[in-house]
């Protein structure tokens, strides 16, 4: 096999495995929603409440450690 | 990181790339317009010498737009949205601060800098990666400041999620950085020569349909990374605050972010198609660049279905109808742009006039809609101030709408006739046309394009002159608005 025929078959095989992790992303979202693990859509109030006085819609918690020191 | 009740969100950087956003809006929109009058009258080649043909200034009007306005709005809007996503203030960081400073600055002199070799006609030739090298080397200095200052930013972070828009930020940085330097590798002329030509010019180390292939890579995904990726960062923040309504669906943003990334990358092949690249390598540009529709409507959809239930504020609001726009716009170029990366349609359309056609729907409707848009909204935030005048958006936005059909309809039409022209052969198999019978039938096409270009940069003067008002002479507000942005 030479290296022509080798790249068209690396080509196949990372489009393969990209399509399978893309998919395999969607059912890890759907399902970690589903099963309560993660609300992805909170997120999304990141941008409607952003003074800088707003609360975190998930503190960072090295933040929180320098607040307790 | 100390808890302070009088702490503001510092807006200066952003504030000093809102300025080039404009100057370099005007200065590159208005060679463009007279390059597409040029296409239309030829005598308006000879206006300034050397200095005003078409081939001097048609890189200086995709540079300056490109790397001069879009770039100045991609930035102006990171320092001001990655702030407040992250709820931390650039005031809390002295360096990083500084490092905001320096960024701009120099930028601004890199910037002039780049126009002023462009316009002398120093170039090293490769579309949309003409500078030469020691302006390449000021650009990856800036870049790293860059860099350093948006991960700064996120290090000293309180939000600890990472809202949608900075995943795009990101990488717009991380994907700019690598395809800039793969594409920019080059030999000064005078060691590649052994000891002839200058140091200053350089040659790729490239070479041939090598050349071609890396070049269109960077090219594909400077469209991509520049006036996609930024983009959609700034429409994932802008249009859910200036209407209230968080994004439709968050998981669907994430899916079209890593859908966006695995199949952009792979398209621009599609530049190369029927040229010298393997046959296997064209038509994986085509099937990725018809996958992409996914990805990108994904995003733009989402967009849309934001705006469910609050259609109202379409007329209510002329920055709602700005990025609703963009955001049609964006559906429109992204469907079209597959379109043409098919084999058989390619066939015709490619070299046309259909090309920047193309270009311009997604640019001047996309785009420069959106920073627009995002500059209006950041405007009272950053100047407390409310906007000047709305009555001059509502003028501006079907102004400009209005440039944009004309200019995407007369060019589709030209794109066609010409590709058509060129393949049409007579009963004996000989062509039947010459290029310049091609040329005679576009004319019109070619003046209604330069009056598009007259109306649309009319309007962006109208934006210019809206902004500089609201800086100066508009009503200071008092509080800062949550949602809809004030206007007189």
């Amino acid at each position: 096999m030479d290296f022509k025929e080798l790249a068209i078959y690396a080509n196949l095989f990372m489009t393969v495995f990209l399509v399978l992790m893309l998919y395999g992303y969607i059912i890890h979202l759907y399902r970690s929603e589903k099963r309560g693990e993660k609300d992805y859509e909170k997120y999304g109030k990141i941008a409607l409440d952003d003074e800088i006085d707003s609360k975190p819609i998930e503190e960072d918690p090295s933040a929180e450690n320098k607040k307790e020191e | 990181m100390q808890s302070n009740a009088a702490l503001e969100y510092d807006y200066s950087v952003a504030k000093l790339f809102t300025y080039t956003t404009i100057l370099f809006g005007i200065l590159g929109m208005l060679i463009g317009t007279l390059i597409a009058a040029q296409m239309a009258f030829p005598e308006l080649n000879y206006l300034l010498g050397e200095y005003g043909t078409f081939s001097r200034l048609r890189p200086l009007h995709t540079n300056i737009v490109i790397f001069g306005f879009t770039l100045s709005g991609v930035w102006a809007t990171a320092y001001y949205v990655s702030q407040r996503v992250l709820k931390v203030s650039m005031a809390e960081s002295k360096f990083l601060m500084a490092l905001g400073k320096i960024h701009f600055w120099l930028y601004f002199f890199g910037a002039l800098a780049a126009v002023i070799t462009l316009g002398m006609g120093i170039t090293q030739s490769k579309e949309y990666a003409v500078f030469e090298w020691p302006i390449d080397v000021v650009i990856v200095l800036i870049w790293v400041i860059w860099g350093l200052s948006l991960f700064g930013l996120i290090g000293i972070r309180r939000e600890k999620s990472l809202y949608i828009s900075m995943w795009y930020y990101i990488a717009t940085f991380l994907g700019i950085a690598m395809l800039y330097l793969f594409n920019n590798m080059a030999i000064p002329t005078y060691f590649a020569s052994g000891g002839y030509g200058s140091i200053f010019h350089s040659v790729s180390v490239y070479s041939g349909t090598n050349d071609a292939l890396v070049q269109w890579w960077y090219g594909h995904n400077a469209v991509a990374f520049g006036f996609t990726v930024p983009i959609i960062a700034m429409i994932y923040y802008f249009l859910p605050k200036e209407s209230g309504q968080a994004i439709y669906s968050y998981k669907l943003s994430l899916l079209s972010f890593w859908g966006l990334m695995f199949v952009y990358l792979w398209a621009g092949s599609h530049h190369l198609i029927w040229s010298t690249v393997p046959d296997w390598m064209q038509t994986m540009g085509s099937i990725f660049s018809v996958v992409l529709i996914l990805p990108s409507w994904g995003s733009a959809i989402n967009m849309l279905l934001t705006m469910k239930g609050e259609w109202n504020q379409l007329t209510e609001n002329p920055l709602i109808k700005l990025m609703v726009l963009a955001s049609t716009f964006y559906m429109l170029s992204t469907i079209e742009g597959p379109i043409q990366s098919i084999k058989s349609v390619n066939a015709i359309a490619h070299f046309t006039d259909w090309i920047p056609g193309h270009v311009h729907d997604g640019v001047l409707g996309w785009v420069v809609f959106m920073i627009m848009a995002a500059l209006f909204h950041m405007a009272p935030r950053m100047f407390k101030k409310e906007i000047y005048s709305k009555k001059l958006i509502d003028m501006q936005f079907w102004l400009q709408t209005t440039a944009i059909v004309l200019y995407f309809t007369s060019m589709w039409i030209a794109g066609i006739t010409q590709g058509m022209m060129w393949r049409a052969v007579d009963e004996y198999g000989n062509l039947m046309y010459s290029f310049i019978d091609t040329v005679a039938v576009l004319h019109p096409y070619y003046t209604i394009r330069a009056v598009a270009g007259v109306l649309y940069l009319l309007g962006f003067f109208m934006f210019a002159y809206n902004m500089i008002l609201t800086m100066t002479a508009a009503k200071t507000i008092d509080t800062e608005p949550q949602f809809r942005s004030p206007m007189a």
